[in-house]
């Protein structure tokens, strides 16, 4: 094999001080699936816990840490970073036609800062973890003796992590294109990994400060959100929302980018309204700033402040509607291929519309009243960001790992996998719709007999995913222990990505590629990588 | 290309342009960020001060107004004398370039030192944060409030002044080893960006806190 | 149809404002359906009918479409434009209290709910409510933030620490309604539960002239052992000897007691009852001075039937 961003330099020193977006990506990649499983595991041991009312295998203490636990490492170290950082890393240089991002060095502080943020939330792990909630709502989470104070530093510093991935990406993106590629020549996937850098870079801060803010209650009794101290409790909901609801854009953004990748290569046409995808994704950037008071509709808010949110919330919703679409338009009069990545991909889009549409029912004022704190909103959330996001990232994971490690992976075993984990979602969390409507509020260690037979249900479902999960982790280690077997361009995609080796080099490229086309340019079947001159 | 025609060139820009123009972004980028970060305090406290207009009241009484000014005065000079490095470096004027960026220092040391003044006088008066609070004789309670947010948001821009230090003493250092001509002096540039900001919170922190009516 | 969908998901309607909620939530099923399967339907279509035939298939190239793009921007638009001003009309009916509305205060504390009638009358955990009548509750919490729930009422209000929240409601059937905690409080959030109790006019009176004695002919032990479960004792006290938040029942009775300020105490009936009335007055070695009073709560017979009760756990 060639010579390839893996094999050379070689020893452990030139990857732990490596500027090289690729090795930095792949790091990323492990440490994020990583966390993924650790969340997991919590998840599993609570879907254990609750196939019984009472105790099953754990005390009520023991069980509001691990689900705790398991909000806070799925959010902060798991799925907040996970495509940005990893494949965002890898891939975006690559298709932009640059040798690096922006900021090389600021990379690989931005993954070390990370590792410094994992130690931390281990750190609150070992000393006997958080009973909170990942919200921190005051004033529980500035009065119980949890490791509250260990925790909320892990997410601060996590915090400044994705900050620098999103100053890196933005500057990339405005300055690193290739001669040739205008804005509205970029794939989709940059304009997608923009628009969440623009939300990581302006929404960020003010978790860092809600953050400090709780530490300084709790270590001085500053009074901001403690009504005995002439503070106010909601006003941390306002502060901490106002990040944490466009975070859920950080989470859904790149998934929804992979997917207008993967759609037109599967369908090998052209991607169908390409104006309209970028656009909207500036759009739901800056309108989901907007919206997050829907988290707060029962907390005490006035009125006025519910119908503006629920409007806004409302209009929130159409772009992500418009995506859909275009998507599914991308497919019509096409040649589909149902590879790995597309089966990932089409299991995105049914998955993400019943997200998507069960949202509907949470920005109804009247209804929501009902909804809030209930599995529904278990449920909606979970269909986003595990229906959706990890759905992509999945896809993203397969269409990109030949490219990535030079090897491929057991098509057969992927979709084996494939199926497993699209059974054992639905079978885990369609029962929380009907549990939250019926009533079963969230958080809820002990519960009414009438809930249980949905319960075990949904807990049987969590075993087939894990077993899906497992198989995944199975091929995909097999296939890492192959010797290097990939064209350059597997899937007879348009993209310069795919017109370097796989692996790729070192320096990306062996001179600077020079854009004629779009990227989705369909028109002329693709096969051998095109010789490219600066 | 030779080195000395693309001075400290990364190899994956293509023009010392776009180097800078992408470091340029960055810092800009991460300076919003900055703006965020301090405005979440800012709204906290405007909140907290319209819940308790007396006790912020009585309670900023405490406050110099003398020495706030003067540190006001101080950090504008050191704007002034960092815009004048930034000038130095592109016109490669090295002398004066070190000579600026040492008074750039020195200023923002004066103004940690009268900060330092500044909190010796509240922890003596027991003006201190939250539960810490225990100033005698208040007639108007919830005065601590205010002092939890004084030490907060002065605390978080002098743990920035400090940090501009260090930058300032990075790029010192690199002016000292020559590597700033009129085809690179990007760091300065930037870390002059970064000063501004510093300087600019400053300003609005000064009335906020100080001047309230 | 729709009464299927509804015995499935939906509980049962204790208000005519339940009812009006569920035809919102109706509409929004059909609409979630109908979107599914136009998504789903219209993917799996396409998965076949364009499958792939060869390696050198030729595809069209549709870039974009504009009218397409306003169609489906406009009238999804549209359509949750009207969905917004149903939600907001039917959540302001909710919201704006009739006047004249019976007020009863609610005191939520970890992990109990406290009501207080307009004539003195006090509940723990089980709230009585005249049918058909409207019913203010005004609310705030003496710890953490709670939430009022009723999953039947279609209701919910968080309760808050240092502010007043209002709920009202008018039941429409007698009847006992679930009222449960939802927001999460800590260790004995998913315990923080309770009974609404929707009684007729004559039942209603009678409960707040008595108090709503539904112990009136039950053995002391066996009343002792409901008010166990239903004034939250449960939710500190165990009584297979696991340590809680208070100590457990377990082998008490009749035994030394040893205090936080170093004396010792028998348990006997004084003991029982003033740990009942007055907390605070004798606390037990190795726990805190947390437990609520009970003091204007119970009648003398319901204190009687809890020593009883204690009595009974060796």
């Amino acid at each position: 094999m060639e010579p390839n961003y893996l094999s050379t330099p070689r020893g452990l020193k030139s990857w732990l001080t490596t500027v090289d977006h690729k090795r930095i990506g792949v790091m990323y990649l492990a440490s994020i699936l990583f966390a993924f499983f650790l969340g997991g595991v919590f998840a599993i041991l609570i879907r254990i816990e609750l196939l019984t009312p009472g105790r099953t295998i754990m005390s009520a203490e023991t069980y509001n840490r691990v689900f705790t636990l398991h909000g806070a490492i799925m959010i902060f170290l798991f799925i907040i970073p996970s495509i940005p950082a990893s494949l965002g890393n890898f891939v975006l240089p690559l298709m932009l036609g640059a040798k690096d991002v922006a900021f090389p060095r600021l990379n690989l502080a931005s993954y070390y800062i990370y590792v410094a943020g994992a130690l931390l939330a281990v750190g609150a792990m070992v000393t006997g973890g958080v009973d909170t909630g990942w919200t921190f709502y005051t004033p529980y989470s500035t009065t119980t003796n949890s490791s509250v104070g260990l925790m909320t530093l892990a997410a601060f510093v996590l915090g400044f992590s994705s900050i620098f991935t999103g100053i890196n990406f933005i500057a990339t993106i405005h300055k690193l294109r290739a001669p040739g590629m205008s804005w509205f020549k970029m794939p989709l996937f940059a304009w997608g990994i923009y628009a969440t850098a623009i939300i990581q870079v302006l929404a960020t801060p003010v978790l860092g400060i809600t953050l400090l803010l709780i530490l300084m209650e709790r270590v001085f009794s500053i009074g901001i959100f403690n009504p005995q101290l002439g503070g106010d409790p909601i006003l941390f909901q306002h502060f901490f929302w106002f990040y944490s609801h466009p975070a859920v854009y950080i989470m859904i953004l790149p998934g929804m980018a992979i997917i207008s990748e993967v759609i037109p290569v599967f369908s090998r046409k052209t991607i169908f309204g390409y104006k309209a995808i970028a656009y909207s994704s500036i759009a739901i950037a800056a309108v989901s700033f907007l919206v997050w008071g829907h988290h707060m509709f029962v907390s005490g808010q006035s009125q006025l402040a519910n119908a503006i949110f629920s409007f806004l919330t409302f209009l929130v919703a159409i772009p992500s509607g418009v995506k859909v679409f275009n998507w599914i338009a991308t497919m019509y009069k096409g040649s589909i291929s149902l590879e790995a990545p597309m089966l990932y991909a089409i299991s995105f889009l049914l998955l993400f519309a019943i997200g998507g549409l069960t949202g509907l029912f949470l920005g109804a004022l009247a209804v929501d009243v009902h909804l809030h704190d209930t599995y529904f909103v278990v449920a909606h959330f979970h269909f986003v960001m595990m229906g959706g996001t990890v759905m992509a990232f999945l896809a993203g994971l397969h269409y990109w790992w030949p490219k990535m490690f030079g090897r491929t992976y057991s098509e057969k075993w992927a979709r084996v996998a494939a199926a497993l984990i699209f059974v054992g979602f639905n079978v885990t969390f369609l029962s929380q719709f009907v549990l939250g409507s019926r009533g079963m509020p969230r958080r809820y260690y002990n519960y009414l007999d009438q809930f249980q037979p949905l319960h075990v249900f949904s807990t049987v479902g969590s075993w087939i995913l894990a077993l899906g999960f497992f198989i995944m982790a199975g091929y995909l280690w097999v296939s890492l222990r192959k010797p290097c077997d990939a064209p350059a361009n597997p899937w007879g995609a348009v993209g310069l990505e795919w017109q370097t080796g796989s692996p790729p080099p070192e320096h990306n490229f062996e001179h600077v590629p020079l854009v004629t086309h779009g990227p989705y340019d369909y028109s002329q079947p693709v096969s051998e990588p095109e010789e490219v001159q600066a | 290309m030779s080195v000395a025609a693309e001075p400290f060139l990364q190899h994956h820009f293509t023009t010392a342009e776009q180097q800078a123009d992408a470091g340029k972004i960055g810092m800009w980028l991460f300076l919003v960020t900055e703006i965020l970060l301090f405005g979440g305090l800012f709204v906290g406290f405007a909140i907290m001060q319209g819940l308790h207009p007396e006790a912020f009241l009585q309670a900023h009484r405490h406050l110099d107004r003398t020495l706030g000014f003067i540190n006001t005065v101080v950090l504008l000079s050191s704007s002034y004398t960092m815009v004048m490095a930034v000038w130095s470096a592109q016109n490669e004027r090295r002398k004066r370039l070190i000579v600026y960026l040492l008074l750039t220092i020195a200023f923002a040391g004066v103004f940690l030192g009268i900060k330092y003044i500044e909190y010796s006088h509240k922890f003596h008066e027991g003006l201190l944060p939250g539960r810490f609070y225990h100033h005698a004789g208040d007639t108007v309670p919830g005065q601590f409030m205010f002092f939890s947010f004084y030490f907060m948001m002065t605390g978080l821009h002098g743990l920035h002044i400090l940090g501009g230090i260090v930058a300032i003493s990075w790029v010192l250092r690199r002016a000292i080893r020559g590597d700033f001509s009129h085809k690179y002096y990007t760091p300065v540039d930037l870390v002059g960006l970064y000063w501004h900001l510093v300087d600019v919170i400053w300003i609005y922190l000064f009335p906020l806190l100080y001047l309230i009516k | 149809m729709n009464a299927w969908i509804r015995s499935i998901i939906m509980p049962a309607q204790g208000t005519a404002y339940a009812g009006q909620v569920d035809g919102l939530w109706l509409f929004l099923i059909w609409v979630t359906v109908f979107f599914f399967l136009l998504v789903a339907g219209l993917v799996t279509y396409f998965v076949f009918k364009y499958r792939r035939r060869g390696p050198n298939d030729r595809t069209p190239n549709i870039t974009h479409h504009t009218g397409l793009e306003v169609a489906w921007t406009l009238i999804p638009l549209a359509l949750v434009i009207l969905i917004f001003f149903w939600g907001f009309r039917s959540y302001m009916e909710a919201q704006v209290s009739p006047a004249g509305a019976l007020e009863i205060q609610v005191t939520a504390k970890k992990w109990v709910w406290q009501f207080e009638y307009p004539d003195g009358t006090r509940s723990i955990n089980e709230l009585h409510v005249p049918l058909g009548k409207p019913v203010k509750l005004v609310m705030t919490s003496e710890d953490v933030i709670h939430s009022f729930f009723v999953p039947t009422f279609r209701l919910k209000q968080d309760v808050v620490p240092g502010v007043y929240t209002q709920l009202w409601f008018q039941a429409s059937e007698p009847g006992v309604h679930r009222l449960l905690c939802t927001q999460y409080c800590g260790r004995g959030h998913s315990d923080m539960g309770g009974k609404i109790f929707v009684d007729n006019e004559k039942k209603y009176s009678d409960w707040l002239e008595n108090g709503g004695d539904a112990g009136k002919n039950m053995p002391l032990a066996q009343l002792g052992a409901l008010l166990y479960q239903s004034h939250g004792c449960q939710t500190c006290h165990s009584l297979d000897g696991t340590r809680g938040e208070g100590p457990s029942f377990k082998g008490v009775f009749g035994h030394e007691v040893k205090l936080s300020d170093g004396k010792s105490v028998l348990a006997d009936e004084n003991y029982v009852r003033e740990s009942i009335l007055l907390p605070q007055a004798k606390i037990v070695a190795g726990f805190g001075p947390i437990m609520p009073t009970f003091q204007g709560m119970l009648r003398e017979r319901e204190i009687q039937a809890l020593i009883e009760f204690v009595k009974e756990q060796k």
